[in-house]
Order: C-alpha cells, then structure tokens, then sequence
C-alpha cells in the first residue's frame, strides 16, 4: 500500500488525478484479505438462503379464506399478468357485436356469513357494509378465470365505478345506492371499446370511462353481476403468510329495468357462479343465485373480480440473505475508512490527495461499484435460481413481470451500494470502528426490524419511520402493488411500504448524500 | 483477582467515553421507549398491546450502545496495545476477562436499571393517555406487579447479558468493528431471517434460538401463550449465547498471541 502513495506523489489534481486516486483504493480494497472475503461470503450467503427458502418454503396446504378452508389452488392471471380473484354471480345473455346494456340499480346490501350451523346452512348476521362490494354490470371476454372485463358498478361504501381488467379503476357518481337514490348503470359495446356510463335519475348520463378490451370477439357474455369480498388479511410477511379468517360476505343487489339494445340473440338470462374451483379460498357464496321478477333482477354473490394481494410468495421472500449481507457490507464500508485512521494511512492517503474531498470520493466511487457488482450477483441469483425452486416445490408464487424482477435485482443492487456508502460516509464522521458499524447498522437494520419484521411499532408511526430513515430505500422489494379497491392489511409488516419503490430508495441515496456531505466537511476541517 | 478488578475499573472509569455510552444506552433507551408509547394510538380499547412491553420499546435500540461499549472494552485496548501491557501484569488471562466482565456487568446493571425504570416511568404517564390505562382495563405499570416487575427486572439482565454477549464476541474477533458488526448482525438480522424462513415451523425455531427474540420475551406481560418461547427459558436461550461467546473468547484469549 505505501508503494501506490509513494508513486502518487507527482499527481495533479484532474481527471487523471481522479483515476490515479479510484486505482489507489481498488488496489487498498482489494489487497486486504478480510474484505475480499467479506464480499465473496456476502454473495455466496445471499445466493445460498434464496436456494434455501426456494427449496424449503412451505405454504400450508389449506388456508382459512373467507369462505371457509381452501387448499392450494392455482391462482389466476389477469390480462396485465397480475394474481386477481375472479368471483362472482354472473347473470349474463350473448352479445353480438355492437350493443348496449342499463338498467337501475335500486339497493346494494350485504351479510355475513359468520359460522355454520350444525344443520349446514350459515349463520346470516346483521347486514354489514363492506367498502368494496360490487355489483352492475359487467361485459367480459371469456369465461376462464382472469379473462379481460369492462364493468361499471355501485359500491358498498366508495360510489359507484368503472373498472375494467382487474387493476382499472375510475370513480363515477359518489354516495350508497338505494331505493331512495337509485344508480343508473350503462355498458356500451362498439367494436373492442367499452363505455360506462351512469346516471342519478336515468336521464342526464355522465361517461365514467372508453376502455378498450384488445381482440374482443364478436359473441361475448354480458350481463348483471354481484360480489362481496371477505375481510381477508395477509397475516404475516413472505410465505408464512396465510389469509387471515376473515367472514364471508354476500352482497345483494335489486336491478330495475334493465333494457337491451343492439345484438341481443336468444332471449334467455342464464345465472352462473364464476370461481376459481372448489379448491379457491372465494367461492360464490351459500346463497348466490338470481331471481326474476317483473323486469327486475336480484342478484346476489360472494367474492372479488380485483387485483389479489394476498394470496401468494411475493418472489423478494428469496432476498433474505439480503440482510445478512448488509451486515457484511456496512462493517467493511465503514472500516474501509476507519482502518486508514486506525492504521495512520489516512495521513499518507491525504499527503498524496491533498484535495479531501477527492479522496473520500475515489473511496465512495470504488466501495459504491464493488458493492453494487456484488449485489447484482447475488440477487440476481437468489431471484432467478430461486424462482424455479419455489414453484418446484408447489408454492403459488405472485407472478412479476421481468421488468419488476429487474428492478428488484437492480435496486437490491443499488441499495447495497448506497448502504456501503452510507457506512463509509459515517465511517469519516466517527473516524471509530466499533462506533460507525454500530451507527450504519442501528440506522439502516433496526428501523426494518421494528417496522417490518417484529413490527413492535403500531402501524402508523411504522410507516413514518420507514419514510425518514435510511431504511426507506428497503422500499424496493416490494413486488405486489397496493391496489385502492382491494381492502387489504397495507402495512411494512405485511410486506408493503409507505414509499414507491424508487422514492425509497432516493430516500436512503439523500441519507447517503447528507452523511457524504459531512463526512467531506470533517475531513477538511479536522487533523488526519 | 481483587487487583484485577481494580485495574480493569480503574480502565473503564478513566475512559471519557465509558461514561458518556452508559449515559446514551440509557438516554436513548428512555427516548425511544417514550416516543413508541406515546406513538401507540387505542382510541376505542380493546387492542391488542402489552403496556410493559411498549414501555421497554427502547431496549431495542439500548442493547445497540451496550453492545458498543462492552466490545470497546476489549478491543479499545487491542487497537492500541494495552492489552500487552494488561496480559503482561496480569499473566493469569482468564482472570483479566473475568475481571472484565464483572466490572462491565456492574456498570451496565447500573445503567440498565436507569434506563429501564425511566422507560417504564414514561409509559405509565405516556400510555394511559392514548387508550392504554387501568380506566381501560389493561394492567397499571406498577412495580407491584408481578409480570411488570419481571419485564423490567428482566430486560435490566437482558442488557447485561448483550454485554456478555458483546464481551466474549469481541474477545474472540479483537478488531472493534467486525466484533460490533457479528453482535450486532446477530441480534437484528437472524429475527428477520426468521420471518422469512419458508415455513412456520423453521420460523419459530428461529424466533426460540434467535438471542433478541428470545431474551425479549422477558418483556411480555400479556399473550403469554403466543409467545415461541416463555420468559425466563428466553432469557436462559440468550445467557446460553452469552455464555458460549465468553467460552469461545476465553478459550481463544488463552491460545493465542495478543
């Protein structure tokens, strides 16, 4: 090591200068055997315990959902590529190219159904309000689960809507439907454009939302539909989760005139319960059916057409080794500063980089870079290894598009990185070993811990602390979106967080700038 | 041994920054336990908190500069050569760490009892103001109570033996910063790889073996049955761990060279 600053002496300040320095400290980093191995070990543990928890991971086969005990069963995809529940009553005729549906939605009412009785049937408890029951009307493109949809609805508790494809969702006129202030609900079809209008009093109409469902053909099902979905929570974080043992509801809904126009063939109504199986934790309930009186339909069905948040191994499970790894990461970050104090370099370090600052940058840039490659190798393969082996060993994995896989890779990637930096920053400030590795570790571990994994914080203050300390750059593991119409346990310790993903962690990449910024003024101002 | 134990007080009383991190273990473990109490929020009742528990939030992050302090006491004196110094006037090795960790001990129970009884004071004027009272049906923070007097009596051995812990961890390592790092890495990360293992049951073998998961169940007051293990066999777990660490970094003091 006194060879390169020897040789350094001659230096200016400079680009080359700059490539002199980042070559003086890959040399500094690369040549203490410690560090090397810290790295090396890092990346094996990362990659190890994401093949582990692929291999090993075991949901329970039979969960309670909320309509009674279900076992493993194939979650379905929506057109997007996202898990969704696709469960309702569906009340339905053929549709033959272009046409149009409407019809009066005079009440919308739920049960639940609490437990049941020794004779088999529920016990019907006093009607409750759920947030998001749905029914109106609804075209869809197929009769699988998670075909394409265009729907407009009223609600239990959030107006009525326009919602199409599991994740889209547009908001009509507000207010609970009844008897006194009837919904008018309309579903136009022209071509592969859908159109959903709604109406106070049936006659001024107001478009909610022009869909277009790509490739529709030309018969399609269209209808009436009703659903309610349980109160269904992820009950912990990653795998052990199960759905919580939430009650069933049913949703009832009253149509009134409901009027045709356009290609309308046959002239039969045909009722059916659209689920996932026998095995789904929705089924459509112990009462869904239909009734026809008059003009009029009831409706009634159990269930969610909507994103599924809580069903499923959401794939950052794999990147627990992440943690260790940050363990090893922020002790050699910091010491890759503090060692120079402890050894005396420090005072070679600067004689040959007289500019301060360049020298803790050549530090940050070479630390930055090697953490970063390191990362990338080991989520990389903890993720794609780990994939395959979950799904081996009959997980029901939450699907992510490679762009989300990217993005967890990357910026667990990143976020390391910034970590190091972080710790080699604070490393400058304390200039103490034992003090900086307890500092880096306490800001960047404990928040998640607390927030996250023993969430000893109610759930509030947990979302503050994971929006203001370094930990809110752990943001970006998260791979199920929280969806504003599915009514879900939305906290750190169910695996989602109060930040986007890359807000998280620009967070964390200020805390690093902030302890930068320091760390290069007491490197100026004080004595080496 | 007597000597011994004069020198090693003489070492950490004399150190500017012995009093200052037993001062912020105890500061911040207060701080912290005050601001979790006065973040829990139960307006209509009936939640699911551990008043005592709550209280004690602040342990969480204490042990962090207890862990500090106690590596620094072996390791500060390899990073500047007085532990030749020290083995040479006392050739008697083991009698230098147990030296050390008696002296240690004293101080963190000190400072522990500060913190702790400064965290629980602060909860039982915090708690009852957000839903978490006697009015409200759970159990006053009293020292007359049983499980409260337990939670805190014990969470004052908790720090001890994280001391322990750190002491015998930085025996065995030397280097301040990697000692640190391993207890720390230890405490924090293994309950997160806990929630993460794949399946119930690994999970909660974790949580029984995992030192901060099991040495915190001293600070349950309610729930009890939930808990992966009872309270004072989770505190054996992380005497056991500490116990271990010493042996390892006693075994190790002897072998090898300073």
């Amino acid at each position: 090591m006194t060879a390169i600053v020897s040789s350094r002496t001659q230096a200016g300040p400079g680009r080359a200068g700059f490539a002199r320095l980042l070559h003086a400290e890959w040399t500094k980093f690369r040549t203490v055997r410690g560090w090397v191995i810290a790295v090396i070990v890092a990346v094996l543990v990362t990659v190890l315990l994401g093949l582990f928890i692929g291999s090993h991971s075991h949901v329970a086969p039979c969960t309670t959902g909320p309509n009674g005990p279900a076992c493993r069963y194939v979650i379905p995809t929506g057109p997007g590529g996202e898990s969704v529940t696709d469960t309702f009553y569906f009340v339905h005729r053929r549709l033959t190219g272009d046409g149009s549906i409407t019809a009066e939605v005079t009440s919308l009412t739920e049960v639940t159904e609490s437990s049941q009785t020794l004779n088999g049937r529920p016990v019907r408890t006093k009607p409750a309000v759920v947030p998001w029951s749905k029914a109106g009307l609804i075209i869809t493109a197929g009769a699988g689960q998670g075909s394409a949809y265009a729907a407009v609805m009223v609600t239990g508790r959030h107006g009525t809507r326009m919602q199409w494809n599991y994740t889209g969702d547009t908001p009509g006129l507000a207010g609970r439907v009844s008897a006194a202030s009837p919904r008018w609900l309309r579903l136009t079809r022209a071509g592969d454009v859908i159109t959903g209008y709604d109406s106070a009093g049936g006659t001024r109409w107001t478009k909610i939302g022009t869909v277009t469902l790509p490739g529709l053909a030309q018969t399609i099902q269209a209808g009436l539909f009703a659903t309610s979905p349980g109160g269904t929570q992820r009950t912990s974080q990653g795998v052990t989760s199960a759905s919580g043992t939430a009650a069933a509801t049913d949703a009832t809904a009253t149509f009134d005139r409901v009027g045709l126009h356009g290609g309308w063939p046959g002239s039969s109504w045909t009722g059916t319960s659209l689920h996932g199986g026998p095995d789904s934790p929705y089924v459509t309930g112990h009462e869904a059916g239909y009734r026809r009186e008059g003009g009029g339909f009831t409706v009634t069905g159990s269930g969610d057409i909507a994103p599924d948040v809580t069903d499923g191994v959401p794939i950052d499970t794999l990147l627990a080794g992440l943690f260790i790894a940050l363990v090893a990461v922020l002790v050699a970050g910091a010491q890759f500063m503090t060692a120079e104090y402890r050894r005396g370099l420090i005072r070679a370090t600067l004689a040959a980089s007289p500019r301060r600052g360049q020298a803790l940058a050549a530090k940050a840039v070479v630390l930055g870079a090697v953490t970063f490659a390191a990362g990338l190798a080991a989520a990389a393969g903890a993720v794609l290894i780990g994939i395959p082996l979950l799904r081996a060993s009959g997980n029901p994995v939450y699907p992510a598009t490679a762009l989300t896989e990217v993005r967890l890779i990357a910026g667990t990637a990143a976020l390391a990185a910034v970590f190091a930096v972080f710790a080699l920053a604070v490393g400058a400030i304390v200039r103490h070993g034992a003090g900086a590795v307890a500092v880096a570790i306490t800001a960047v571990i404990l928040p998640y811990l607390l927030t996250a994994a023993i969430p000893v914080l109610p759930a509030g203050a947990a979302d503050w602390v994971l929006r203001v300390t370094p930990a809110a750059g752990f943001a970006i593991r998260q791979v199920i979106p929280a969806y504003r119409q599915v009514a879900a346990s939305y906290t750190p310790s169910t695996d989602f967080f109060p930040l986007a993903p890359w807000t998280g962690l620009a967070v964390t990449c200020a805390w690093a700038a902030l302890a930068l910024a320091l760390a290069a003024h007491f490197l100026r101002r004080r004595d080496a | 041994m007597t000597e011994s134990l004069h020198a090693e007080w003489t070492k950490l009383r004399t150190l500017a920054s012995t009093f200052w991190l037993l001062l912020a273990a105890a500061a911040v473990t207060v701080a912290v336990s005050a601001a979790a109490a006065a973040a829990v929020r139960c307006p209509s009742g009936g939640c699911a908190d551990d008043p005592a528990k709550i209280s004690l939030t602040g342990i969480d992050l204490g042990q962090a500069v207890v862990a500090v302090l106690a590596v620094m006491a072996v390791s500060g004196e390899y990073g500047t050569g007085m532990i030749r110094l020290t083995l040479t006037a006392t050739p008697r090795r083991l009698t230098v760490l147990a030296a050390k960790a008696a002296v240690l001990t004293c101080l963190v129970l000190a400072a522990g009892t500060v913190a702790v009884l400064g965290s629980l004071l602060a909860g039982g004027l915090i708690l009852p103001g957000h839903g978490i009272g006697p009015s409200h049906g759970y159990p006053a923070i009293s020292a007359g109570d049983g499980p409260v007097l337990r939670a805190g009596f014990g969470s004052v051995l908790y720090l001890a033996l994280i001391a322990m812990l750190s002491l015998g961890a930085a025996t065995a390592m030397r280097e301040a910063a990697v000692a640190i790092g391993a207890v720390l890495g230890l405490l924090y990360v293994l309950p997160i790889i806990a929630v993460f293992a794949g399946n119930a049951t690994l999970s909660r073998h974790l949580e029984q073996i995992a030192p901060m998961t099991a040495g915190l169940a001293i600070q349950a007051t309610t729930g009890l049955n939930g808990l992966p293990i009872s309270p004072w066999a989770g505190l054996g777990v992380l005497a056991a761990w500490a116990a271990g660490a010493l042996v390892l970094g006693g075994l190790l003091l002897r072998s090898r060279d300073a």
